[in-house]
């Protein structure tokens, strides 16, 4: 073992499942590397709890194949389904759903007593864990008096506490308060992602797989549509779904005053997501309907303003999008940056590819978020 | 959050306006309230009370209690173990047919009582298909013993622990076990430590029902069991049969039972219908 390496590296995961539903078939096949962190992003009822279901091996698949770390948990071929309880998948949905008559402190130690740990080395390990999702204060409260952010910290730290070989993460998010959710998204970047746990994160928020996940793939309708880098999927969807809730701008660099400052240099404008220590690598996101676009540069105004090249002209539905180059010499990001426009300021701006144009954004509009790895 | 809204809920009762509670309804509930505690009030005001301690204190008397109390127990333990199984199955499993099941669970709560002790007469009895089995290879005859009592007890008072215990599973849900189970918990360790106090609350109200069912028990015991002294008159059927000959000895029993089901209630109830913390 390498020093930093304080966590059991994860396992990984092959899948493969076709499953039956009245409303759809789930027809999908999935590799998550050991340590990595895969987002099943897609629409309701597209079949991704009903994947993590055949995963945890609480549903079982009309065919499938599901291998962990070289174990096989489930193939239908040779009959074999290995039970919930010994394959080492840990859970933790949209509830936390703490087991309501055990103090919290309890509900943690609840995995390692299953696993014959003795009484006093289970109490030590939960405790542990409550302190590294920081909850520790809370080791002696009823799951009653914990409010949901606190018991979906509780919930992670059972969930670890049993050191899953596979973590499923089934939209831990989206029952939490808006103001608790960036705290519980970087709290779960830190135990998750960057102890590298193999983990698969179902979720409908960009924002979750930006920030979390090193790979996305999205599911519509039971099928796999699109997969591949989080980056690429984020800011070149190729799937309508994809599009709709991703198609965002983002830019890289490193967190400052202010914002983010990219490779070359470039000061990004932009508010901060959850604080960031300056030096941190960090992305700019923002939607390209923020961008404004002109054929001379504008003045005056506190914005981000660059000048790039007018790449491509996308019709979508109501609006168009204008994606970007960079100009000569031009600094590499601003490759696939994208404005959403009306037709008739298309019109107005007689664009066509080739052109130069100058894209703004306002500094309120940036969002500034913890860097993709 | 929980904690702080239940307790925002419970100060603010007291200055809550009832909104869907209309004024005239406090007249057919009282009524209805009337209806059950004035009676036992009648029994109490027409009790001779100088006589209680001698009729209560009194051979038959005792026995009867002794025998009522017994065979409750006995019957309430039967109802937990076949009941409880019948409310898990009813309540997990998937299986076809089970639909047909329930409805006949539930028939001895709709069925009158007397009716009930026939049918296990004419199965268990002597001249029953199964009675006559038991007694040709086993030589075993049940009716009009202590067994049948329980049996007849046990006969009526399974559904309410049947129906109290398979809400509780169904309210609880299985998402609290699949979690246990991704925790690393074998199916017995997931009723043993999560299912069992999730539906603690349920199992016990249900328990309560079946146990103070039991000791009221008349018609199917009389039915099945008969009125035999020390071997299956119990309390109320030692109550009807005193009120011929002896109105004030009757109305003494009666009162014994009527402490003995408040002290039931009063002291598992309120617990049992708490829920969960």
């Amino acid at each position: 073992m390498t020093a930093g390496t304080t966590m059991t590296a994860g396992a990984a995961l092959h899948a493969s499942m076709l499953v039956q539903r009245s409303e759809f078939t789930l027809d999908a096949e999935l590799r998550v590397g050991p340590g990595e962190v895969l987002a099943i992003l897609g629409p309701n009822g597209a079949g991704k709890s009903t994947l993590l279901g055949v995963l945890a091996g609480l549903l079982a698949p009309e065919q499938g194949r599901v291998e962990l770390g070289g174990r096989v948990l489930t193939d239908t071929a040779t009959g074999e389904h290995v039970p919930t309880h010994r394959r080492r998948v840990g859970l933790l949905a949209q509830q936390a759903l703490l087991f309501p008559h055990l103090s919290a402190v309890a509900n943690v130690a609840f995995g390692p007593r299953c696993a014959r740990v003795d009484r006093r080395t289970a109490d030590v390990i939960a405790r542990r864990w409550l302190d590294e999702v920081d909850a520790a204060e809370l080791a002696e409260r009823k799951p009653s008096q914990l409010s949901g952010g606190q018991a979906q910290r509780v919930a992670l730290a059972r969930a670890l506490a049993g050191e899953p070989d596979l973590l499923l993460l089934d939209e831990p998010l989206s029952a939490l308060d808006v103001t608790v959710g960036p705290a519980m998204r970087a709290l779960l970047r830190r135990v998750v992602r960057d102890a590298g746990r193999t983990t698969v994160l179902v979720t409908h928020h960009v924002l979750d797989a930006l920030v979390l996940a090193d790979r996305v793939l999205v599911l519509t309708g039971g099928a796999v549509v699109e997969q591949g880098p989080t980056r690429d999927v984020l800011t070149r969807p190729r799937s309508p779904f994809a599009a709709t809730v991703a198609g965002v701008d983002l830019i890289s660099g490193t967190a400052c005053a202010g914002g983010l400052r990219t490779a070359d240099g470039t000061l990004v404008s932009g508010r901060r997501s959850e604080p960031l220590d300056d030096g941190m690598s960090a992305v700019a996101v923002f939607p390209p309907s923020a961008v404004a676009v002109f054929r001379t540069r504008p003045d005056g105004s506190p914005r981000n303003v660059v000048e790039v090249v007018l790449a491509a002209v996308e019709p979508r539905g109501d609006v168009v999008r204008l994606r970007a180059a960079p100009p000569r010499g031009g600094p590499e990001w601003l490759d696939g940056l994208a404005a959403d426009v009306t037709p008739a300021a298309v019109a107005d701006l007689g664009v066509e590819p080739g052109v130069a144009l100058w894209f703004a954004v306002k500094a309120n509009e940036v969002m500034i978020h913890p860097g993709v790895r | 959050m929980t904690a702080v809204s239940t307790a925002k809920r419970r100060s603010a009762d007291r200055h809550a306006v009832a909104v869907g509670l209309p004024r005239w309804l406090w007249i057919p509930a009282g009524v209805g309230f009337g209806l059950i505690a004035l009676p036992v009030l009648g029994l109490v005001v027409r009790a001779d009370l100088a006589g209680l301690p001698e009729v209560v204190t009194s051979e038959a008397a005792l026995a009867a209690l002794e025998l009522s109390l017994r065979t409750a127990a006995i019957s309430t333990l039967l109802c937990l173990l076949f009941g409880g199984s019948l409310a898990v199955v009813l309540a997990r499993s998937t299986a076809r047919g089970l639909r047909l099941v329930r409805p006949v669970v539930l028939l001895p709560l709709v069925l009158p009582p007397v009716v009930g002790g026939l049918a296990l007469l004419y199965t268990l009895g002597r001249t029953g298909f199964a009675g006559r089995q038991l007694e040709l290879w086993f030589g075993i005859t049940i009716p009009f013993t202590t067994a049948a009592v329980v049996l007849a007890q046990t006969f009526v008072s399974m559904p309410f622990l049947v129906v109290s215990l398979e809400g509780a599973l169904r309210t609880a849900g299985e998402r609290y076990e699949s979690v246990a189970a991704t925790l690393g918990a074998s199916p017995g360790t997931v009723a043993r430590r999560v299912t069992l106090p999730l539906v603690l609350p349920g199992l016990g109200s249900g328990l309560v029902l079946a146990f103070a069912r039991s000791l009221g028990e008349f018609g199917a015991t009389i039915a099945f069991a008969g009125s035999l002294q020390g071997t299956t008159r119990t309390l109320p059927l030692l109550v009807y049969q005193e009120r011929e000959v002896d109105v004030d000895g009757a109305i003494a029993l009666s009162l014994v039972l009527v402490v003995v089901a408040v002290v039931v209630i009063a002291v598992a109830r309120p617990r049992a219908a708490e829920g969960l913390r």
